[in-house]
């Protein structure tokens, strides 16, 4: 099979081709990886090419690089599923973080994140003398986490740290809530007052990209929604993320309808006066064109059906 | 310059182990690595590690007697009495570290059966037990504060009259290279997987660590030993882990017969490596094999054991093969996985070098001999890091403040510089493919004089060759092109050692089959084959030492 890859350079010691992209063809078997590609450009043609890579079986986490615009790791993407009918493939160092040399990128600042979530058990007083005793479900259940190969994928395509440098990110999350959700940790509730503060799982905007870019099936996103989850159940519930969550609730729940105006004076806080008066511009306007939802919304007719609904869910959990 | 009072070359399961054990003792302690810690191969040890817990009714000795045999008892029993006695401790130190290990119906830790033991006495995370105990070591790493050289990679050892004390490095991603100067150095630099094609190892095992020993004058021990896995892709040499027929799964042959019911009538599918590679080979030689292959077949335990407990090889499988494990068999054969050889250390990992330390696949202490059972290599990691990092703490204390001298730097300099200026010549890829194939034709599962010899020629030739390799980059920034041929000639010189071994030893044991002389010969064999490349003319030179036997006689082995 003729394969065409498209990578876009790098070298700081050689500028002039910086972000330039270079083509190589070459004649593979159908079975071969965008990553077996690279590393016969590297070996057969080009031995300045720059990719890290390592254990060729999607364990070490080495090759995450973006394929056609997206995060993948490159061992485990065929050239024929990423190219059907033979169109080139442009290969590139993943996003938001800095490029080092062609398709490396220097991952400081999705360690730097790591660290900052405590990435370690803390356990409550003395170890006891066998093992602590755990069910073999949460166990499990952990082993999701814990197949989190930190190749950046999710950290790359995040759209969140994309505008906000802040934002811990979904690995550093995942990996937060590796720790949360493991019956032998003891800082549970602690864990989660951080991920409350700024940055932590109230600024995801749910975009779906990590859960996608995923290779190992993490699922980022669906840990930092259960963190939330489990942030408001410990009483964390007075930040704009929560507020937002309870009064979008609520008012479908009494009125089978969100009541917008009331959503952005609940999630601001009732009390909040500085921070009601900073929306005032907004709301002037939004009335000045026409698009102020009313105050006091209406109610939809079958909102005791809705009811019934949540009822039913919240007898469910 | 940088200085500490341990540095630890390797950031595998090894080496971490020792880096946490000497920072939490109070030593200054840093780690080395070529790549960042959580990339190191110790992630891909699938299936387990094994403990005999006495709580379980298990007995540590019954352990030690099946690792013994699984040796074919070139292990030394001193060494792999510490590694099974102290295995319990080990294991739920790791378990209080954080690993999720899988647990039974009342909480405890579970365990499943590996080849070559009777007991079920392996404990596990899915099949990703080594990357789950690689991160969590990982961050036991950032909770002690460790320094971390990353991406610096280890080109020479500093020994000065006869004493090692530290190593000239190069920083990857700057391309620089400074002295770091230590009063103890402990090399955990894994394995050598690329001295072979096709193998199990990932592309960073090139043998750095057995290599940069070797040529500091420290003996490498039985590296005639050189373990293939029973199970490996066939079309990339991706391992297939032996938790497959741990949790029940058959190995058929072309008929459909399960062929290990005739060589190993007890044991079956999970008689030790050695035996069971022998086997599949023998199957495929004599046509009974299909492409070069037999099939691993797990179908019988369901779906639901083939996900929640070999997940991550239906993920393999179905990326490489497009084979779903609960459906259809897969193709497998015999592929290179594991060195039992290495540079010979006491059960303290002291090496014969002063101030060099060794520990992990690089080391043999020997707790393996001539075969390693399944799940004792990440034991093996965890307890002689951890020994190592307490011996090598202890040697600091009195060891004598080194020179400061940079002469070796400045060689080093010149050598890579060297090799940067040549302008063209051979590509280290295609002098690394031809060694490893010749390896992977001669000095596999069924080896012979004529093509042990045959491949000994080839890495000398290859050997003479290096002088002519060039890189294309010769730039300093991330400058894998040169790295690939400082790693060349690690390659090389791990081959070298490997052959001048197998040559030596004029019997059968454990993974060196010779068909020329097919039998055990412990009247003269019973003894480990030592190997140093002379300092004189570059050459290997052989000696040999003595088995420790502490209460097991040899005895025929029999699965």
């Amino acid at each position: 099979m003729q394969a065409t890859v498209r990578i876009r350079r790098f070298n700081p010691e050689q500028p002039a081709n910086n972000g330039k992209f270079q083509e190589f063809k070459l004649d593979v078997p159908d079975s071969t990886t965008v990553l077996d590609a690279l590393i016969k450009v590297r070996e057969d043609v080009d031995g300045t090419l720059g990719v890290r890579c390592s254990c060729r079986a999607s364990i070490c986490g080495s090759c995450g690089m973006r394929v056609n615009g997206q995060a993948k790791l490159a061992c485990k993407t065929k050239i024929a599923d990423v190219s059907r009918h033979g169109e080139p493939i442009t290969v590139e160092p993943m996003g938001n973080m800095p490029v080092v040399k062609d398709l490396i990128t220097d991952m400081k600042v999705f360690w730097d994140k790591l660290r900052q979530v405590e990435p370690y058990l803390q356990p409550e007083g003395p170890a006891p003398k066998g093992e602590y005793i755990a069910s073999d479900e949460s166990m499990n259940h952990l082993v999701g986490v814990m197949n989190c190969i930190m190749c950046g994928a999710c950290v790359s395509d995040c759209t969140v740290l994309a505008v906000d440098k802040n934002f811990i990110a979904p690995a550093a999350l995942a990996k937060a809530y590796r720790f949360v959700a493991d019956p032998r940790d003891s800082r549970t509730s602690q864990r989660l007052g951080v991920l409350n503060e700024s940055g932590g799982v109230w600024d995801c905007v749910r975009c779906m990209y990590c859960v996608e870019v995923c290779p190992k099936g993490v699922a980022p996103m669906e840990r930092i929604m259960k963190m939330r989850d489990l942030a408001m159940e410990a009483g964390y519930n007075n930040t704009p993320g929560a507020r937002h969550t309870e009064s979008f609730a609520s008012s479908v729940k009494s009125d089978g309808l969100l009541n917008e105006t009331k959503l952005a004076i609940d999630s601001t806080g009732i009390f909040n006066i500085p921070g009601q008066l900073a929306q005032a511009p907004v709301a002037v306007r939004a009335l000045l064109r026409g698009k102020l939802p009313p105050l006091f919304g209406h109610k939809i007719k079958a909102r005791k059906q809705i009811k019934r609904v949540f009822e039913k869910v919240e007898g469910q959990e | 310059m940088f200085e500490h009072d341990v540095l630890i070359i390797g950031a595998g399961l090894a080496g971490m182990r020792a880096a946490v054990e000497a920072v939490n003792r109070g030593a200054n302690a840093a780690v080395i690595t070529k790549v960042h810690p959580v990339r190191s191969h110790s992630n891909a040890a699938q299936g387990g590690i094994n403990a005999a817990l006495t709580d379980r009714g298990d007995d540590w000795t019954d352990h030690a007697l099946e690792t013994v045999r699984g040796s074919d008892y070139l292990a030394d029993q001193d060494a792999v009495e510490v590694m099974c006695s102290e295995a319990g401790a080990a294991l739920i130190e790791l378990e209080h570290m954080g690993v999720v290990f899988s647990r039974d119906e009342h909480g405890k830790l579970g365990t499943r059966r590996f080849g070559g033991q009777k007991a079920a006495r392996t404990f596990f995370v899915g099949a990703i037990t080594g990357q789950a105990i690689l991160h969590v070591l990982y961050e036991q790493l950032i909770k002690a504060n460790v320094r971390v050289y990353e991406e610096w990679f280890v080109t020479s050892l500093i020994v000065e009259d006869g004493v090692c004390r530290g190593a000239v490095t190069l920083d990857i991603r700057t391309g620089e290279l400074h002295t770091i100067r230590a009063k103890a150095v402990i090399n955990c630099a894994g394995g050598a997987g690329r001295v072979y094609e096709p193998s199990t190892n990932a592309l960073i095992c090139t043998g750095d660590g057995y290599a940069l020993a070797y040529r500091a004058g420290a003996p490498l021990m039985d590296m005639e030993m050189v373990q293939y896995h029973p199970t490996t892709l066939a079309s990339n040499g991706v391992l297939i882990s032996e938790a497959a027929r741990g949790e029940g799964g058959y190995l058929l042959n072309s008929k459909g017969d399960r062929f290990m019911l005739r060589y190993a009538p007890e044991y079956k599918e999970l008689a030790s490596r050695d035996v069971v590679s022998r086997s599949e080979q023998t199957e495929i030689n004599e046509g009974r094999g299909i492409d070069g292959t037999v099939l691993l077949d797990v179908r019988h335990l369901g779906r639901k054991v083939v996900e929640e407990k070999l997940g991550y090889l239906q993920e393999v499988a179905h990326d490489f093969m497009g084979i779903d494990l609960a459906e259809q068999p897969i193709p497998v054969r015999p592929g290179m996985h594991y060195m039992m050889g290495g540079i010979k250390t006491d059960i303290n990992g002291a090496t014969s070098v002063p101030g060099l330390y060794a520990a992990g696949e690089v080391a043999n202490v020997s707790v393996h001999g001539g075969n390693r059972l399944g799940a004792n290599s990440l034991l093996d990691t965890v307890v002689f890091g951890r020994r190592s990092a307490l011996a090598a703490i202890e040697y600091g204390k009195s060891a004598g403040a080194g020179s400061r001298n940079e002469d070796l730097l400045a060689s080093e300099k010149k050598r890579i510089q060297a090799l940067l200026d040549r302008p063209k010549g051979l590509r280290s890829a295609s002098v690394r493919r031809e060694l490893a194939e010749t390896m992977h034709s001669h000095v596999a599962v069924f080896r012979d004089q004529q093509g042990m010899e045959r491949a000994a020629a080839k890495v000398k030739e290859l050997k003479s060759a290096y002088g002519k390799v060039a890189v294309d980059d010769k730039g300093k920034v991330f400058n894998t092109d040169l790295i690939f041929a400082l790693e060349l000639r690690n390659v090389i010189d791990t081959a070298e050692a490997i052959c001048a071994s197998a040559l030596t030893r004029k019997e059968s044991r454990g993974a060196h089959y010779r068909v020329d002389m097919k039998k055990r010969d412990d009247a003269n064999w019973l003894k480990h084959i030592l190997v140093r490349q002379s300092a004189a003319d570059g050459d290997p030179k052989i000696d040999t030492a003595p088995v420790t036997i502490t209460r097991w006689q040899p005895v025929e082995r029999k699965y």
